[in-house]
């Protein structure tokens, strides 16, 4: 090691793994993992969520994580986003596109995506 | 990409209940289920709960499973890893209120946790500690880049003095002041030395840290080579923790590999490098100039103070040693700043104390709390109290050179001074909970046995003084002791204390004198009532059978090794006392619960 930079550089490189481990910091996203999630695509959803929150570099504002059925199976994959001090917000019928989309403008920006959640009509 | 780590603890404890295989099974599964590529298994060091291991935490959620078997593994990783189900019948559960289905406790949730601080043992149970990238990502070696590239050696150990750093080995000597001695004394070479030869029965402090974070004590050693002017260091462990040498040894190849150890380190022109030195096991290599003697190759016994290490050490030149706990609590330190440190604690022992919680104690394993926590919450509040509805009647810390703290005396704050002020000492951190069924004379003579079998033999006090003792000792639990035994065992006490060459000897009759002092009575009972208050010491022992509760089965009879119980079936059955060897064989022969035991 012949300076502080390169010991940065590893710390960066291994910080956002171990994250993971330092427990639910700021947003939980949770995916529905039940039989009738996976049926319907879940897995691919979660793995989305995992990559996109990587690459944005979000890993130490939320964590992803799953859950079993919440009971509204005709809407799976169902997506819920817990925050500190505000309402949970439910996406229901999400798609790793739809996922992107999340990450970008609720996860980062702040703002819902509202089309995607479970009190619009239109879905 | 990973999504989820699960952890699973590789300290010696859930070792030894088999998490190994636990781990190559979840591995295996996670495998069959394609699962591999996202889920990551981290073997890590100790969590603490070593009653309850193997233990495996599921992150992100944080879910803590305990006594985790092989064959679970399948219903975890289907249930939990792939579905997201929390198996709750398997979740650690320290309430008696049953989990609703679905519902997870996190660790850190636990009472066990939630009163803890954990400086010392930060990492343990967080990172794998054979992997030092894992441990740089933890702001590893940040601590020593500051000393090495923003400090000037005397500024380093102003700020260990200034933080109120105390050795946590036992003595409690303070870390800055033994580094200003070492940096003070003018030689070419000078040597730092780690003191991992942890003996007190029932501690494992020093082990769990070496376990879960060799790379903080690495780190530690070169911050104080750094400060006192030496290249060199050596880490003195015992060769019974064979995980704990295996991974130093892992520690130390990486760090070499990384430059974090060696020549020209972060380019300021320091060089250091550290050898490890395996211990025999002897207790007295515990005392520093007996750890140093035999580092040199030498039998290990001590040697009479002054002159002290810190002018003439190991291979005659300066040298400090140092605790393992102590050296995990200096990175912190340096990184946080000295006032952080001091903001934890009592007025003169500041930060955090580790304490390996044994004895009858419903949550046995290791604990770190803030200096100044109440026995009382140690006890109840993280150590879950005592088992099976028993009374609190004792605890013993500092193992055998220290003493037992009365149930009277539970709202006593642990810090140095206030257990030296009742007649214990903080020692290195073990803590013995006993309950209404433990005879204290007994515990004295325990303690007392140890230190006999230990003595180095060097000097006669210790040799030959504590063996007396234990003569005496031995004379009043078999119920032969006399008139003025108790006033010989304290001449003796306070002979050996004024008179042995070094601690192992001036402290080794204070387990006796804090009995002595808190429970003379039981001395008493056992010397002239031939009595034993706890019913524990055999030979004081008496068993009768209750004429009113027997039934006249034989069972007892048929039982006993000696032929001591007669009499004639559907009658009640008499215990001949003469006879009698008190091996308790009737008691447990006995449906009907009419043998008592006084």
């Amino acid at each position: 090691m012949k300076s502080l930079a390169e010991l940065a550089a590893i710390r960066e490189k291994m910080k956002d793994k171990v994250a993971i481990r330092e427990g639910n910091n700021g947003i939980r996203i949770v995916v529905g993992m039940a039989t009738c999630g996976i049926a319907a695509g879940a897995r691919p959803v979660l793995n989305t969520f995992v990559e996109e929150i990587a690459k944005e570099d979000l890993t130490d504002k939320a964590t992803v994580s799953q859950t079993g059925c919440i009971g509204i199976c005709q809407y799976e994959p169902v997506v819920e986003v817990y925050e500190q001090g505000k309402e949970k917000i439910t996406y229901v019928k999400i798609t790793p596109d739809k996922a992107k989309r999340i990450v970008a403008e609720h996860i980062k920006g702040g703002n819902v995506v509202t089309e995607y959640t479970i009190g619009n009509s239109k879905i | 990409m990973i999504r989820s780590h699960v952890l699973i603890c590789g300290g010696t404890g859930c070792t030894s209940s088999g998490s190994a295989t636990l781990m190559s099974a979840l591995e295996e599964e996670l495998k069959i289920r394609g699962l591999d590529d996202e889920i990551k298994v981290v073997k890590t060091g100790c969590f603490g709960l070593c009653e309850l291991g193997p233990i495996m935490i599921v992150y992100p959620e944080g879910t803590f499973y305990s006594r985790v078997t092989p064959e679970v593994i399948p219903e975890i990783v289907e249930e939990h890893l792939l579905k997201g189900r929390p198996v709750t019948r398997l979740v650690y559960d320290e309430t008696d209120v049953p989990l609703a289905e679905g519902q997870s406790v996190s660790l850190s949730d636990t009472n066990f946790y939630k009163k803890q601080k954990r400086v010392a043992l930060r990492n343990c149970g967080v990172i794998n500690p054979e992997v030092i990238d894992e441990y740089i990502a933890m702001d590893g070696y940040q601590a020593l880049g500051k000393c090495l590239t923003e400090m000037t050696p005397a500024e380093v150990i102003q700020l260990i003095s200034d933080s109120g750093l105390r050795g946590r080995g036992g003595a409690g000597f303070p870390t800055g002041t033994k580094w200003n001695f070492a940096a003070k004394s003018v030689s070419d070479k000078k040597y730092v030395v780690c003191n991992a030869d942890e003996g007190d029965p029932g501690a494992f402090m020093d082990r769990s840290v070496l376990e879960g974070d060799p790379h903080a004590v690495l780190e530690a050693m070169a911050i104080a080579g750094y400060a006192i002017g030496a290249d060199e260091g050596y880490i003195y462990v015992r060769a019974e923790y064979p995980i704990a040498v295996k991974r130093l040894e892992i520690a130390i190849k990486q760090a070499r590999e990384y430059g974090l150890l060696g020549k020209d380190i972060f380019s300021t022109g320091f060089n250091f490098d550290i050898q490890l030195r395996l211990g025999a096991g002897a207790f007295v290599c515990g005392e520093e100039t007996a750890l140093l003697t035999s580092i040199e190759g030498h039998r290990g016994e001590p040697r009479p103070r002054p002159p002290f290490p810190a002018v003439k050490g190991l291979f005659g030149q300066p040298t400090i040693i140092n605790n393992v706990e102590t050296l995990a609590n200096i990175p912190q330190i340096i990184l946080n700043g000295p006032e952080w440190f001091a903001s934890m604690g009592t007025e003169k022992s500041k930060g955090t104390k580790v304490f390996a919680l044994g004895g009858k104690i419903r949550h046995t394993g290791l604990v770190e709390i803030p200096m100044g926590t109440t026995l009382r919450e140690i006890i109840y509040e993280i150590g879950g109290g005592i088992p099976n509805g028993k009374k609190f009647k004792a605890a013993q810390t500092g193992g055998p050179s220290g003493g037992c703290i009365p149930a009277s005396l539970i709202d006593t704050k642990v810090d140095y001074d206030s257990l030296i002020a009742i007649g214990s000492m903080m020692g290195s951190g073990g803590m013995i909970v006993m309950d209404e069924d433990n005879c204290m004379v007994d515990i004295a003579k325990f303690f007392l046995e140890f230190t006999v079998d230990e003595s180095c033999g060097k000097c006669t006090p210790c040799r030959i003084g504590t063996r007396r003792m234990l003569e005496i000792l031995q004379r009043i639990v078999d119920g032969k002791g006399e008139d003025g035994d108790i006033e010989k065992l304290e001449e003796l006490a306070q002979t050996i204390k004024a008179t042995s060459l070094c601690a192992l000897g001036q402290t080794a009759p204070n387990p006796v004198l804090s009995t002595l002092r808190y429970f003379r009575d039981e001395y008493e009972a056992h010397i002239y009532e031939k009595r034993c208050p706890a019913h524990h010491c055999k030979k004081l022992a008496q068993f009768t059978i209750m004429p009113d509760k027997c039934k006249g089965c034989s069972a007892c009879a048929r039982v006993c090794p000696v032929g001591a119980i007669s009499g004639v079936i559907k009658q009640p059955y008499v215990i001949d006392p003469t006879k009698c060897i008190k091996c308790g064989a009737c008691i447990d022969t006995c449906k009907f619960g009419a043998i008592e035991r006084k």
